[in-house]
């Protein structure tokens, strides 16, 4: 209709010509992109270029003077045993990941089949991904309390022998901790599984019950295989996840007691009370390549399917 | 079937039941268990706390008494200020030049656009957790060599919320994609400029994808404790996150006190939980997607 009408209308606006709108597009690209890219290479480009230099440097972060280091610190990294029992504590998150994906898979299925409260229920495993951490942390701390929530169930229960310094056992406060992690995290798999799970057709369901096949036959032998890439997603987030895991650990036990992670050290060798500008960034470029390692698996995961 | 089998199917389905209602209950248990001493906490009294068993109820659900110090001595009131002042900016710029850059890559074809779709692509990748080193380093330089103080101010996590995301992008393109060129074509007839058609026609149309990044957005700010720990360490500049956290000193002795500062934590995002469920796990689609 417009077209028609401004061609007939000579006192409507007069068609732009094509050099105008020229212009205006380089305008535009101008106006529009500045601020994003500006913000973009200024905080992210620029830092992660600075992190790759740093670690070469032994640097205090605020003196002018950085003195070259060659590959010294990532040296230290990997032969210190300290830095090294650091990464080894990501075990446990990951082994808790695993734990949190195959639980989200089971209640996923369960709750795929709507019925009365599958909504709430839902609801209920996925509210804790919405927690403040800091809330969450506070939460826990109380929880591993010697008057704390979990003492008092066990004293109830009659399974008093069972308590001890929850926090400050080793080995036993990293799986303690990567617990918390699966209590705040599997609703978040558990929605993104739902959803994956309602999308495969019906039919596929309706044959295999035709056949004789029990519930569990169906999850692991056509749930599964059909959300595969998705369940592949989440193992590549949960990876993520579990070598970059800082704020529960942090606010809960401070590092203490074994239970650093590598965000933790990297952050106390940075900002410590000897700041180390130059190891700290030989760690976040060490976490950087893990992390890129792992895009590329995903990459590669994607490309097959 | 004959009849035995249909009684033995009805008893599989039923214990089947049965099983599926367990597990679900134990796992709602689980989910609510510690929540519950913080809830009664909140509204015990002191000797209350100390004396009476987690597990027990308070003597009144009415005793706000704890609220009142959290809000007042506790900087709560102060934090939701800050994080409502840092949250409102941010989400207005993250918004708009999201949808800037999502407008200019989805109806454009111009040199440079893979380069800088691919720019903010691999952006995503980079750990943002250990690139706040250099980041801070940048902006005490910044500080120091240009005059311009970042590093305790409300403007370091602005900045640090306010830079779009490839997730914030691709939801708009996505958007974008289900909107008739057509539409850009007759205005562009009708003499609208670019920049006309962008204001007064895609970003209205944009509302729902807009409604969507707003409230990931509001989540990730509202939580968020690392960026204002690291860049804003000053008392007065303490947001929900750092407040409650700063609670631990003070009131260590008073933990009846801690207890109302996560309900006052947790409450918003309940509410906001409640209201917006759909919306929420949209997001989280669309954002798992592209990760």
């Amino acid at each position: 209709m417009s077209r028609i009408a401004n061609l007939n209308c000579p006192t409507c606006a007069k068609p732009q010509k094509l050099s105008q709108l020229k212009a205006q597009r380089i305008l535009l690209f101008f106006a529009f992109l500045t601020v994003p890219l500006f913000l973009l290479l200024v905080f992210t480009y620029l830092p992660a270029f600075n992190m790759i230099r740093y670690s070469f440097y032994r640097w205090d972060g605020t003196s002018p003077e950085m003195t070259w280091f060659g590959w010294k610190n990532y040296e230290i990294l990997f032969r210190n045993p300290q830095y090294l029992t650091v990464m080894a504590n990501c075990l446990y998150y990951l082994a808790g990941s695993l734990v949190q994906l195959f639980l989200a898979l089971v209640v996923a299925f369960i709750l795929s089949f709507k019925f009365r409260g599958s909504n709430f229920f839902k609801g209920v495993f996925f509210f804790p991904y919405l927690l403040n951490g800091v809330a969450v942390a506070l939460m826990f701390l109380f929880f591993f309390e010697p008057q704390g929530t979990l003492n008092t169930i066990l004293r109830f229960l009659g399974a008093e022998s069972a308590i001890t310094l929850w926090l400050i056992k080793p080995g036993l406060n990293n799986i303690l901790l990567a617990s918390i992690s699966i209590w705040r995290y599997v609703g978040f798999n558990i929605v993104l599984f739902i959803a994956a799970i309602q999308s495969i057709s019906s039919e596929i369901y309706e044959a295999a019950e035709v056949d004789g096949a029990n519930r569990s036959q169906i999850l692991w032998f056509i749930v599964l295989p059909n959300i595969k890439m998705i369940v592949g997603l989440n193992l590549i987030l949960a990876v993520k996840g579990a070598i970059s895991v800082f704020e529960v650990p942090f606010l809960i036990t401070g590092g203490d007691w074994g239970t650093s992670t590598f965000v933790i050290k990297a952050l106390n060798i940075t900002f410590g009370a000897n700041p180390q500008y130059g190891l700290g960034s030989a760690f976040a470029v060490v976490l950087f390549a893990m992390i890129l390692l792992i895009s590329a698996v995903q990459k590669l995961m994607i490309r097959e399917d | 079937m004959t009849e035995k089998s249909v009684a033995i199917a009805k008893l599989k389905s039923r214990s089947a039941t049965l099983l599926k209602y367990t597990t679900l209950l134990a796992m709602t248990i689980i989910v609510i268990l510690p929540m519950i001493p913080i809830l009664f906490g909140s509204f015990k009294t002191n000797y209350e706390f100390y004396a009476t068993s987690v597990w027990a109820l308070p003597r009144s659900f009415l005793n706000f008494e704890n609220y009142r110090i959290a809000f007042t001595q506790g900087d709560m009131l102060l934090g939701f200020g800050n994080t409502l002042l840092i949250m409102v900016i941010s989400i207005t710029v993250s918004v708009l030049i999201g949808s800037m850059t999502a407008y200019v890559l989805q109806r454009f074809r111009f040199r440079g656009r893979k380069v800088i779709t691919y720019l903010f692509l691999f952006a995503a990748l980079v750990p943002t957790i250990t690139l706040n080193i250099a980041i801070f380093s940048l902006m005490a330089w910044i500080g120091r060599n240009m005059g311009l103080q970042l590093i305790n101010t409300r403007m370091a996590a602005i900045i640090l919320f306010s830079g779009t995301d490839i997730i914030t992008v691709y939801i708009f393109m996505q958007f974008l994609k289900h909107i008739p060129l057509a539409i850009d074509e007759s205005a562009i007839i009708d003499g609208a400029s670019y920049f006309r058609i962008y204001f007064s026609i895609i970003l209205p149309l944009l509302v729902p994808a807009i409604t969507t990044v707003v409230i990931l957005k509001f989540v990730a700010i509202y939580n968020d404790f690392y960026i204002p720990m690291l860049y804003m360490p000053r008392s007065d500049l303490a947001v929900i996150s750092t407040a409650l956290d700063n609670f631990r000193g003070p009131f260590g002795s008073q933990w009846e006190v801690i207890c109302a500062g996560q309900m006052i934590t947790i409450f918003p995002i309940l509410v906001v939980f409640i209201a917006l469920q759909k919306f929420i796990y949209k997001g989280l689609l669309i954002g798992s997607v592209k990760e």
